[in-house]
């Protein structure tokens, strides 16, 4: 599962990463092997949009909405998990990737229901940041919205399928950092749940050790706490950077 | 034990005397399709006739793998008299053995001039209905474990590798990658544990094609599966098969125990000093568990889900080591390839795609069943000659390749020889083998939405293209056969396929669009009476009762 470069370097006696020039937007760059297609843009403040990226976590690819164009290849890939190679010259942010990510958020507003007017999140949601960014204004398709029932059995936390995009940040947090392994995914396809436990209501739920983390990393109003009201649920977007430093510095 | 090349070449003297014992030799197909119409009673029937009569020294009555004939079974061949019995029952056992003594002809005489026969070229299916699948002594027989021996003692792992790459054998799972390169690769990967899985997940609906040679010669695969792993350096393999193979799961663990006990798997093979485990993993059934890196997290006990690559299984595969992945019928090549030379092969097929192609060949054509063609081969003779035609006077209107990632290709290019190239340009792929003609009676937009339910329902989930938009193109298609679509609806799909061929993770997604995409091409007329006139020009979906939108 975990195909980070540190452990690809932990394999062996490889050699300490290159470092590489590459191009992206235009712009000429350097960075490391070992570095994503992502993070070299971020250092050098080139933008690219992501949903189920979340620094300190493992990579999913899963969003598709930080795909960049390379040339000399027709498909384009995900910056969040793509290394880069001597001399590549990428593109960000072309009219065809804008529009792909554009309706790709189209889709994901077509799957469950995201009337942000009745959100706990709403004005704080990274969807509603996405949609606002990327210039989504209407939905094509047939709404699926299935009826998905919420879970309040949490004495201190809601969650509210309807508003999942299974980034299944929720799913990484837990296992990687609190390592408590409380959710998982049910099912596949469109019919893919994210649960707990067994597909055991929250609050019975036997492992969960109530540390919220999985609240603070959601991206939208699925997960939040109790006693918020529309728009009132202002998630620690830094906390997890934040924490993983403490751990580190801890270990030094 | 170490097996020494004078005892296999002992083994297959042994068989070869047993089997010239009989006069009369009766093959009962034992695979799946003819078993599920009743083989094993025509088989016990047969045995019971031929013990009743005190006839044991003389007729041999015996369980072999598919005989290809699927639609006709279950088939009994006389194979000492190229005889072939279709559709029996139990009650024909005494006439069969009646007819072994007489000269009177039946209707089954001449089995081998059938064109459905005459016109195959058999490799992968050569021991195919000739072979108990159960006994390894008979494929030894058949010169089964020469290559592998030849391998081990006679050539470098290099030599071995440099013959592949010159048969120019390409993978027979999908997407046609040159065998010989992968093998290279993964032998040039820094790490020295390496892997070689075969992949026997076969999920393409009406594909049979991995399924039959497992349950009919299992040992051909193993064989293939060792030469690759010497080749490689590999001391462990794995063979991922579905669970709903039952029969092939029970041949091949038959097999793979009878190959350790005589010494041709497990430890210091052949007195090489070359070891190599092979364990078998079940699957689930899932589509996507066939993808190479899904299949790959599925063996190390995650869920079956893809991931990107690169890194490619070569470089970072099974528990992050290089990894070789095959399909079944690509091993199955392997064992001839050594025997008769790379020079052979590839005078086989044609320029850019060497050797033969196992095809199920399915739908509306008058023989159906697993047929083996060269490369190259037109769909004409597939079609007309091999499976005779459309049935009931029907017209030719299409013939789906590929499965869920194919597509379908219209009458005018019924000429072209097929190989990977041709079916590419025309908008389908080989796949792995699956064949569905048609006729006027389908329709070609609800043939679209019928792959486009199944890339749904087996979309995994992981990425919003493939899981989002194979639903929603789904439910665009049954907006058209159900006559409630605009000429808005069919832009917004075109723009969908695009997206979802382009930004999906893996190759599902990434090819869902294909059938659509295909039949958009050749049959857009079709498209455009659902939509304008809410008409089906086939007459297959139904409009009336779902004019006004439920
Ligand atoms: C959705 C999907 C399903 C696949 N299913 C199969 C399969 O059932 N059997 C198979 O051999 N290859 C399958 N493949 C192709 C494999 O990923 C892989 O390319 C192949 O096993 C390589 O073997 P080859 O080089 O011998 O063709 C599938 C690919 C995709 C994207
Ligand atoms: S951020 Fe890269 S795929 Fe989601």
């Amino acid at each position: 599962m975990n195909h980070s470069p540190a452990s690809r370097n932990s394999q062996e006696n490889t050699p300490p990463p290159r470092i590489l020039t590459l191009q992206i937007d235009g712009q000429d760059l350097s960075g490391r092997a070992d570095e994503t297609i992502l993070e070299i843009a971020r250092q050098n403040k080139i933008h690219i949009p992501t949903l189920c990226r979340l620094d300190g976590l493992s990579g999913h690819g899963g969003c598709r909405l930080c795909l960049v164009e390379i040339s000399g290849q027709n498909r384009p890939v995900p910056a969040c998990l793509t290394y880069p190679q001597e001399g590549m010259v990428i593109s960000t942010a072309s009219q065809r990737l804008q529009d792909y990510r554009r309706k790709i958020l189209e889709l994901l507003f077509s799957e469950r229901n995201h009337v942000c007017a009745v959100c706990v999140s709403n004005g704080h949601c990274e969807l509603q940041e996405l949609a606002v960014e990327l210039g989504l204004s209407h939905v094509r398709y047939e709404y699926l919205h299935p009826r998905l029932e919420v879970d309040g059995s949490h004495a201190r936390f809601i969650r509210d399928p309807n508003r999942c995009v299974l980034c299944l940040r929720c799913v990484r947090v837990c296992a990687e950092v609190e390592g408590a392994h409380t959710w998982d995914v049910m099912g596949r396809g469109i019919s893919s749940r994210v649960i707990t436990d067994l597909n055991q209501a929250w609050g019975s739920s036997q492992s969960c050790t109530a540390c919220g983390k999985c609240v603070q990393v959601c991206p939208t109003g699925a997960l939040s706490e109790k006693g918020t009201s529309v728009a009132e649920m202002i998630k620690h977007r830094h906390f997890l950077p934040q924490l993983l430093a403490m751990r580190t510095n801890r270990r030094e | 034990m170490t097996l020494k090349h004078k005892d296999l070449q002992q083994i297959a003297a042994a068989e070869e005397q047993r089997q010239q014992g009989f006069q009369h030799r009766i093959h009962v197909c034992q695979a799946a399709g003819c078993l599920s119409c009743g083989s094993r009673e025509v088989q016990e029937s047969l045995e019971q006739v031929v013990a009743d009569r005190e006839l044991e020294q003389e007729v041999q009555v015996k369980g072999v793998g598919c005989l290809g004939l699927c639609s006709a079974g279950p088939l009994v061949a006389v194979a000492s008299a190229d005889r072939l019995y279709q559709g029996c029952a139990p009650t024909d056992a005494g006439s069969i053995v009646d007819g072994l003594t007489s000269t009177a002809k039946t209707d089954a005489d001449g089995a081998g001039t059938l064109p459905f026969f005459s016109k195959q070229h058999k490799i992968v299916l050569e021991n195919c209905g000739s072979i108990d699948p159960e006994r390894i002594e008979e494929y030894i027989a058949a010169e089964g474990y020469a290559a592998l021996y030849t391998v081990l003692r006679e050539m470098t792992p290099a030599e071995v590798i440099e013959e592949i790459t010159r048969a120019g054998l390409r993978g027979r799972g999908g997407a046609g990658y040159p065998t010989g390169l992968k093998w290279s690769t993964v032998a040039k990967a820094l790490r020295q544990t390496r892997y070689v899985i075969c992949n026997a997940d076969e999920g393409d609906p009406g594909a049979f094609m991995d399924r039959s040679v497992l349950e009919s010669d299992p040992h051909r695969v193993l064989e293939g599966i060792a030469i690759a792993a010497y080749a490689l350096g590999a001391a462990q393999g794995f063979i991922y098969v579905r669970a709903e193979y039952p029969l092939a799961v029970k041949r091949l663990r038959k097999a793979i125990a009878q190959a350790e006990r005589l010494g041709i798997l497990g430890k210091n093979i052949c007195n090489s000093g070359f070891s190599f485990d092979l364990q078998l993993r079940l699957g689930a059934g899932a589509f996507v568990c066939g993808e190479e890196t899904a299949l790959i997290a599925s063996i190390e006990g995650l869920p079956g889900k893809p991931r990107p690559r690169p890194p490619y299984p070569a470089e970072s595969g099974l528990k992050g080591c290089p990894t070789l992945i095959n399909n079944v019928e690509t091993f199955a090549n392997i064992a001839p390839i050594i025997r008769r030379g790379s020079d052979w092969f590839a005078a086989i097929g044609t320029e850019k795609s060497k050797g033969t192609k196992v095809f199920a060949l399915a739908g509306r054509v008058c023989r159906t069943g697993l047929i083996e063609v060269p490369m190259g081969t037109s769909l004409t003779e597939i079609v007309f000659e091999i499976g005779g035609g459309i049935p009931d006077q029907g017209r030719f209107k299409a013939v789906q390749t590929g499965g869920p990632s194919g597509g379908c290709i219209p009458e005018q290019y019924l000429h072209m020889g097929v190989d990977y190239e041709s079916l590419a340009q025309v908008g389908s792929i080989m796949g792995s083998g699956g064949m569905i003609v048609m006729d006027q009676s389908s329709c070609m937009v609800d043939v679209a939405r019928f792959f486009m339910e199944f890339c749904m329902s087996e979309s995994c989930g992981k990425c919003v293209p493939c899981r989002v938009g194979t639903t929603q193109l789904h439910a665009l298609l049954s907006k058209i056969t159900q006559g409630r679509a605009t000429p808005g609806d069919l832009a917004t799909m075109e723009e969908l396929c695009d997206l979802v061929k382009n930004t999906s993770l893996c190759g599902l997604g990434q090819t869902a669009a294909n059938p659509v995409l295909s039949t958009l091409r050749y049959f857009r007329d079709e498209y455009r009476a659902h939509i304008d006139n809410q008409r089906c020009p086939a007459h297959h979906c139904s409009m009336a009762t779902t004019r006004e939108r439920p």
